[in-house]
């Protein structure tokens, strides 16, 4: 079995693991990071992409608001690149309590939240669509944030301090050394699951950032945690009709924000404790909900365009908690294991906001840093990660960079505006494994048609790129530096497409089990928002897929890839492993 | 702007389920590159443009000719045509207007100061010297079939100037500004043939629909115009009068395309609407209430007819056609083509001249293939009238002309009544 020997193992690829990964080198640490599938794949790919401000906190939960603005200000400037400033409204509707405005405003003052209020008049020149009816509009600084971009950028710079992100890896089994009292950690039996090999990873501190699955990591070695899974559901409207984050002004409840992120405007979230994280049913009294109260914000989005709905688990702790999610602190909890279950060399963080994600990375670094000894104090407040220089992004710049390069020919995905080189890099720069890795690096199919007309496009480009790199015969280190600032760049890409270097698909798949996974992903999303003009398109990819392209009896029909199972719909096949790890 | 209201034309980009039926029919993508095609700039690169932006992302939305064939293709109602005008006029707030496109919008005002010394105007500008020039200054394209100023006169003058028939049975007749200094015998013979019919022709005071500005991308300007017409026009409207107009173009815009592409929607713009009608439409409405003198001369002679793309975008069938038919010997014949190319201002101007050109074979050809005893085609745009016989060489009547002609109110060859 392969073995490697590190300071820190990190488990769990999302903001928070990448987060610990980058600090910890960056601190001098030699550290490793293993994710089960890709990067961002968990909740940190599945939330609604607000950069909290902390206002929506700061009444219920004024510690998480604090922490809420003063990473805000932070991430503005270490991840600039990732972020869109769109700004943020709290509206109070006529449904809202009448109090709440003044406590809230009182609140925001008391903690430092720049908030002020306007007149509703001047937020409806603003924000067209909101609901007239508003009594008071105060603005924050909330924003939009891409969590696929800042996460990936993170781990990009974890690499370049010297970090190992090893994504695909899962963990199979905590080691434990020592008997009764005397426990310990040790490191991790990992699986690389496109290779199918196991591999040990041997570290002297293991930190646990599995989010919701922390529970089943922990318990691989014997340890108890009770994370409080509460599901949130989103939906997302065909384009945005606010270009501002609209949040109600009341206690934090169900389907109270609407987020604009990137083409889309996002309605979240319901809050329900869940038992499994990995299969995540959408119900239909959620989608009810959220269209109901999306319209008490703007009138008439219940009766938009929705292209997709998805849901999320939030990775709540509370020692001893037993209530409902929703009232579940959203503060970050680091357990302790040695001081807590007498087990030593082994952390785990909880909670949190993807906002607080650098703040919970430094709490955790700390802490190992009294075991380990000597180390840096955390950088990672300081230090931007690559592609800042960019600046925050805006709605158009895709358009905008095309447009300016004449790449109107080159697009794959004619939705999100994916140019060939932009899929072609990312397979190149980034480990790929399915089409959906290259979803989240690129918004591939992530617009109005969902996959219809750039899914068998981009099987076909994976194709050749296995068939050239086949020829090319190149071992792993010829592999171009992982790159992602640029990822999301059309202009950049077309200046740099270097066709010399092979794709770093893992394992070569079939073109046909790339394009039927990847429009089962889509169609997971899209059947509970199945009418009206989605309903329309899905017909027109339906004649596309089924009827002319035969796609549900192609020739590896029985064939799986390692994530297969995963895309099928839950209740038909059980996970790869049930008690497995992220 | 972009999403003032539910009701605004650029939500209607998530009727589009990408089916790529406006780019397979898009007389523009289908010549030049350098227009990605109606989904691309029209529902597509709306989702990437908002209001309030700092500034407008793309620009080749301005290759978009406005020519509307993508509306009438679209299977699921996205108006493109509305969202591709109102991209270029963020892209003019944002950026400012270029000094051609400025005077283009005004041709109202140049029609008027060309009219004051016509000859003097035609000669200034007419002249190979002056259109080279102003390619190289201005970018109006060298060869485009830009009218001349007609030396006998505005319509109006000449309205104003001759006795006219007083009846119980009246009209209001809209001209618009190319039949005020280009083209004043349409007007004539739309005057002749309404009089032959038993109504009192009221020209009541009007002023340019807006189209070349909202063509340009100039909304303010236009909303300016749109307005004024509504409080000239309301008033007849109100009494009942049907407004008749020649120019296919101008009833469009001030019976939907402004109200749409400003977001104006009201009862007066209701009103309005519902008074309107394109002079064939109502020719073919007396037809049909039986009141329609169907008593022609015979015109024997192959017409060739091209269907101008406002006149499609009307939704009204093919009136002209359905009142040329009745006249005895002419074989009118319909053409397929998607558009003359020219397209407003589109064809004037220096970049898009080769593109309008090649858009336009498609008419000249079947224009063309008619044999060469044509000697006169026909079609219900003023615009495409002038593109036609640009490309043709050969002369083109409204069919508003033909139908006076048939009542022997008009010399088709010179261009004017026979006074009787």
């Amino acid at each position: 079995m392969k073995q490697i020997e590190t300071e820190i193992l990190v488990i769990g690829g999302g903001a928070t693991g990448t987060g610990i990964a980058w600090d910890a080198a960056l601190r001098g640490l030699r550290v490793v990071l293993v994710e089960k599938r890709d990067l961002t794949h968990g909740t940190t790919g599945r939330y609604h992409g607000l950069l909290h401000s902390g206002g929506r906190y700061v009444v219920k939960d004024p510690h998480s608001a604090a922490e809420c603005i003063a990473e805000n200000r932070i991430l503005r400037k270490t991840h600039a690149h990732c972020i869109e400033d769109t700004g943020g409204f709290f509206v109070a509707t006529p449904e809202d309590d009448n109090d709440y405005p003044d406590q809230f405003k009182a609140a925001c003052a008391h903690i430092g939240i720049p908030c002020e209020e306007i007149s509703v008049a001047a937020a409806l020149k603003r924000e067209p669509l909101m609901n007239p009816h508003a009594r008071r509009v105060f603005v924050v600084p909330d924003g939009a944030a891409d969590s696929f971009q800042a996460t990936h950028s993170t781990a990009q710079a974890a690499r370049q301090a010297g970090a190992q992100i090893l994504n695909y890896h899962e963990v199979v089994q905590l080691i434990v050394k020592g008997g009764e009292g005397d426990r310990r950690v040790v490191g991790a039996r990992v699986r690389d699951v496109a290779r199918g090999e196991d591999v040990e990873i041997r570290a002297r501190m293991t930190i646990n950032a599995a989010g919701a699955w922390s529970g089943v990591v922990a318990q691989t070695a014997g340890v108890r945690v009770d994370v409080i899974p509460g599901k949130g559901t989103m939906l997302a409207v065909n384009h945005r009709v606010v270009n501002t984050v609209l949040n109600r002004c009341k206690m934090p409840d169900d389907g109270d924000i609407i987020v604009p992120i990137h083409t889309v405007a996002v309605i979240g979230t319901t809050d329900e404790r869940v038992q499994d994280p990995e299969h995540l049913t959408i119900e239909p009294w959620e989608v009810e909900l959220l269209l109901r109260e999306g319209d008490k914000l703007i009138p008439g989005v219940s009766r938009a365009r929705f292209v997709r709905a998805w849901a999320g688990v939030r990775p709540l702790y509370q020692e001893h908690y037993s209530g409902a999610s929703r009232d579940a602190t959203r503060d970050l909890t680091l357990l302790d294991h040695k001081t807590r279950d007498g087990v030593a060399g082994f952390l785990t963080i909880l909670g949190g906001k993807w906002t607080t994600f650098r703040l919970m990375a430094q709490v955790t670094l700390d802490k190992a840093c009294e075991y380990l000894g000597a180390c840096k104090p955390c950088l990672t407040a300081q230090t931007v990660v690559p592609g800042v220089e960019q600046g925050h992004y805006w709605l158009g710049h895709r358009l905008h960079e095309v447009e300016e390069n004449h790449l109107q020919s080159e697009l794959v995905c004619e939705c999100e505006l994916v140019t060939r080189a932009m899929l072609e890099n990312a397979a190149r720069s980034n480990p790929t494994l399915t089409l959906d890795d290259l979803r989240r690096d690129v918004r591939l199919g992530m617009g109005p048609c969902q996959g219809g007309f750039c899914t068998y496009r981009a099987a076909g480009i994976l194709h050749e790129m296995q068939v050239n790199s086949e020829q090319l015969t190149v071992n792993s280190e010829q592999l171009e530096e992982w790159s992602v600032a640029y990822m999301q760049s059309p202009a950049h890409n077309a200046q740099s497409r270097n066709t010399q270097h092979a794709s770093r698909i893992t394992n070569h798949q079939s073109p046909n089990l790339l394009l039927r996974d990847f429009l089962q992903e889509r169609w997971k999303g899209l059947l509970p928002i199945l009418w009206g003009r989605q309903l329309k398109q899905e017909r027109l990819d339906e004649l596309i897929y089924l009827c002319l392209m035969n796609a549900d009896h192609l020739p590896d029909e029985n064939a799986t890839s390692p994530l297969s199972d995963f895309y099928s719909r839950p209740g038909i096949s059980a996970t790869a492993d049930q008690g497995g790890a992220p | 702007m972009h999403t003032a209201s539910w009701h605004s034309v650029g939500m209607t980009l998530d009727e589009c389920i990408k089916c790529n039926v406006c780019t397979t029919y898009c007389p523009v993508a289908a010549v030049t590159d350098k227009f990605p095609g109606p989904k691309y700039v029209g529902p597509q690169a709306q989702r990437f443009r908002e209001c309030g932006q700092l500034k407008s992302p793309d620009i080749s939305v301005d290759y978009c000719s406005a020519c509307r064939v993508c509306n009438e293709v679209c299977p699921s109602g996205v108006k493109i045509a509305e969202i591709n005008a109102r991209a270029k006029a963020q892209i003019v707030a944002d950026r400012g207007i270029p000094i051609r496109n400025w005077f283009f919008g005004r041709n109202e005002q140049l029609g008027k100061i060309g009219s004051i010394a016509p000859q003097i105007a035609n000669l200034g500008f007419h002249n190979p010297f002056s259109r080279f020039m102003a390619e190289k200054i201005m970018g109006v394209a060298r060869h485009a079939p830009i009218p001349h100023w007609s030396t006998a006169g505005s319509f109006g003058a000449w309205f104003r100037r001759t006795p006219r028939l007083k009846s119980d049975k009246k009209v209001v007749y809209f001209h618009g500004c190319s039949t005020n200094y280009y083209e004043p015998q349409v007007g004539k013979a739309a005057v002749a043939v309404l009089e032959h019919l038993g109504y009192q022709v009221i020209v009541p005071p009007q002023n340019c629909c807006g189209l070349p500005m909202l063509n340009n991308g100039e909304f303010r300007a236009a909303e300016k115009l749109y307005r004024s017409n509504i409080a000239k026009l309301l008033p007849y409207a109100d009494q009942g009068l049907p407004i008749v107009g020649t120019s296919v173009s101008c009833v469009l815009v001030l019976r939907e395309e402004a109200s749409e592409m400003l977001d104006i929607e009201n009862d007066e713009t209701r009103r309005l609407r519902n008074a309107l009608w394109d002079m064939s439409e109502w020719l073919r409405d007396l037809l049909e209430r039986g009141e329609l003198d169907t008593n022609f001369r015979e015109l024997k002679m192959i017409v060739p007819y091209h269907v101008s793309c406002q006149a499609r975008a009307h939704r009204m069938g093919r009136p002209s056609l359905d009142v040329m038919t009745l006249i005895p010997g002419l074989d009118v014949r319909e053409g397929n083509a998607k558009c003359c190319g020219l397209a407003g201002t589109y064809g004037y101007k220096a970049e898009k001249y080769d593109i309008a050109m090649k858009v336009g074979e498609e008419a000249f050809r079947f224009v063309r293939a008619q044999g060469d005893d044509v000697r006169f085609t026909t079609s219900d745009s003023e615009i495409c009238r002038w593109q036609l016989e640009h490309g043709t060489h050969k002369d083109c009547r409204a069919p508003i002309e033909i139908f006076a002609a048939a009542y022997g109110l008009y010399d088709l060859d010179k261009r004017r009544l026979i006074q009787k």
